[in-house]
């Protein structure tokens, strides 16, 4: 990143709006900073490898799978713990459990998020004790066919809220977070796989390149002013980031020959992924904290109701 | 008529019944602020946190200098909130002299020519009670529910605080009390109204700018206030909150205001967020479909089944 340089521009030029002393009409999401943004990496890093694991065993490539099953079970443990950290009364977690409701992308996740986790340290915990393979194996398979949703329910929690970037974005944000956990994926296992398994993880790492790098071009383009958190200030910065590691990552997973290359894929991967989720969050607090982001788009659409 | 897309947005005549409550439930209550009469006395801010035990919000005092608000906003500490607007206008007819005894510059002074006259909103702001809410819709432990009088209302022994309805909620209404951890904001005064009494608020207010009751009626009085005020030469009364139309399906407290919503720090068109959620659930559905074919198509190799065999 170049340092100084404040690429600051506008794409929509600032109508004229009113507001009650220039104070925000939203208030600021209290998701606590590193826990949430953090957690939606560690999320769809962990449900993207569990399903590359579940795959992995079905096609007897079995250091791949173990090296899968690790990274699932750790970024979920990691992210459970992240988000029971985030709790106002964190001793009351269990709480999320008290209702499913399908109205509450929250309450759906943690019902896809407890059994996930627990299948994927079940799972994880019988390859290192050896114990129970049998029922290891089905807990593998189990967390792998949640591993989908763990990837990208998170789109619809940011999405389903009054704060404008998030909202706005609702149509994209699941495609940025479904790339960006195949990345993720990809890169924890050219950390830790074997050379020989390197195949799988290099081509799920381009697939969810192309989708991660489209969507957020998408988000880019058709926003327009609620857009504009995005490409400015800080979270423009950590997204331009994100978009570099990435095509360094793929870039760099595609060369052979030398034995650094895909750990620094790997690492461009975690990294791009980190920047994806903690760019796009901060996007979405900037938005709410300027009143522009409410009342330009809000006026803007109750002059186009009038229309026919 | 009560399709499964009303039960998220559009209008919806009784969301009591739509919470489960049998039709034997109470009329919907609600609030009527008319903001044409508040004075500013700040008596329902007072009443609200006296009667609610509300903390203060910070040990001292702090001062925002925006004219008489010291208040800011509505927040976990402040369940009743005054604004205060000082707008420079162009007087609609010549001031008429009094032949009172005056201080300031004398008459014919430069400073004294100017065009603009002051004029000076007060409004009193609350939670909404909106007909579809969010702050509501998208709690994941049913902490916040639907009363049997239609209001919102958290249940702080439910409460977990993970801060979903904090950015849910389009009006920036509710939001975690620090030190606490909790979700706060209005409840209308549950507790008296199961008593048969009226909010705190409403009966310390000393001019009426605040009307408790029955959503129909005081939508009807809403009516007439603002037919009353337009017939008066008051073109720019509107009612806020009041059109079971609107993006929320209407505010269980809503509105007469002076100026367009913003002005005041409302947001002009709000809608709830939950109107998009099918939509978004097939969005990520199609996704995660898209991240299971990846992971398949990677491993599409020569041979990839056939390596299963020992």
């Amino acid at each position: 990143m170049t340092g100084g340089g404040e690429r600051e521009r506008s794409m929509v030029p600032r109508a004229e709006f009113r507001s009650y002393y220039g104070r925000p009409i939203l208030k600021r999401p209290t998701w606590k900073v590193p826990d949430v943004p953090g957690y939606l990496f560690l999320g769809g890093t962990a449900g993207a490898s569990a399903t590359m694991a579940a795959v992995a065993e079905l096609t007897g490539r079995r250091e791949l799978a173990g090296a899968g099953r690790w990274v699932a079970a750790g970024a979920s443990v990691a992210g459970v713990a992240a988000l029971v950290h985030d709790l106002g009364r964190p001793e009351r977690f269990a709480h999320m459990l008290r209702v499913l409701k399908p109205t509450s992308p929250l309450s759906v996740g943690s019902w896809i998020l407890a059994p996930f986790s627990t299948l994927a340290t079940a799972s994880a915990a019988s390859q290192a004790t050896g114990r129970l393979p049998g029922l290891g194996r089905f807990a593998g398979f189990g967390s792998g066919v949640l591993g989908p949703a763990m990837c990208t329910y998170t789109a619809v929690l940011l999405s389903d809220t009054a704060v404008p970037a998030w909202h706005e974005a609702y149509p994209e944000l699941p495609y940025v977070f479904a790339g960006s956990a195949l990345t993720g994926a990809a890169g924890a296992a050219l950390l830790c796989a074997p050379r020989a398994d390197h195949g799988p993880p290099i081509r799920m790492g381009l697939l969810g390149t192309a989708m991660e790098l489209a969507a957020l071009h998408r988000v880019e383009r058709r926003l327009g002013l609620v857009g504009e958190p995005y490409v400015t200030g800080r979270p423009g910065r950590l997204l331009t980031l994100s978009k570099a590691l990435v095509v360094a990552g793929a870039g760099l997973s595609l060369v052979s020959g030398r034995r650094a290359a895909p750990l620094l894929a790997g690492g461009a991967y975690l990294a791009a992924g980190l920047c994806t989720r903690f760019g796009i969050f901060a996007a979405g607090i900037a938005s709410a904290q300027d009143p522009v982001y409410v009342v330009t788009p809000q006026r803007q659409g109750l002059g186009a109701a009038g229309l026919p | 008529m009560t399709s499964d897309r009303n039960r998220l947005s559009g209008p919806l005549a009784d969301p009591t019944a739509d919470a489960g409550y049998p039709d034997t439930h109470p009329p919907r209550m609600g609030f009527f602020t008319d903001t044409s009469v508040c004075i500013g006395c700040k008596a329902c801010q007072v009443a609200c946190k006296e009667w609610n035990l509300v903390p203060a919000e910070t040990g001292e005092l702090d001062l925002l200098g925006q004219s008489f608000d010291n208040t800011g906003a509505l927040s976990a500490n402040n369940w009743r909130h005054v604004a205060f607007i000082e707008q420079t206008v162009t007087p609609d007819r010549p001031p008429v002299d009094l032949g009172m005894p005056a201080i300031g510059p004398p008459a014919g002074d430069a400073s004294d020519a100017g065009d603009g006259q002051v004029r000076w909103l007060m409004s009193s702001d609350v939670c909404k009670h909106c007909t579809h809410a969010a702050c509501l819709d998208v709690c994941p432990t049913g902490s916040l529910f639907r009363t049997e009088f239609g209001t919102v209302v958290v249940q702080e022994d439910i409460c977990n605080g993970c801060g979903y309805c904090v950015p849910a909620c389009p009006y920036g209404v509710i939001d975690i009390r620090p030190g606490d951890g909790r979700a706060f904001k209005c409840t209308l005064c549950y507790d008296r109204l199961g008593a048969g009494r009226e909010p705190a608020c409403a009966q310390a207010c000393p001019t009426d700018s605040i009307q408790f009751g029955p959503l129909e009626e005081l939508r009807e009085r809403a009516d007439l206030r603002v037919t009353e005020l337009h017939e008066r030469g008051v073109d720019e009364a509107r009612l806020y909150g009041r059109d079971p139309q609107d993006g929320v399906g209407g505010d269980g407290a809503f509105f007469l205001l002076l100026d367009e919503p913003e002005v005041y720090g409302l947001p002009p068109d709000p809608v709830v967020t939950t109107r998009d959620l099918p939509s978004m659930w097939r969005h990520a559905a199609t996704a995660a479909v898209g991240v299971a074919v990846s992971v398949a198509l990677s491993f599409l190799e020569r041979g990839a089944l056939e390596r299963r065999k020992p």
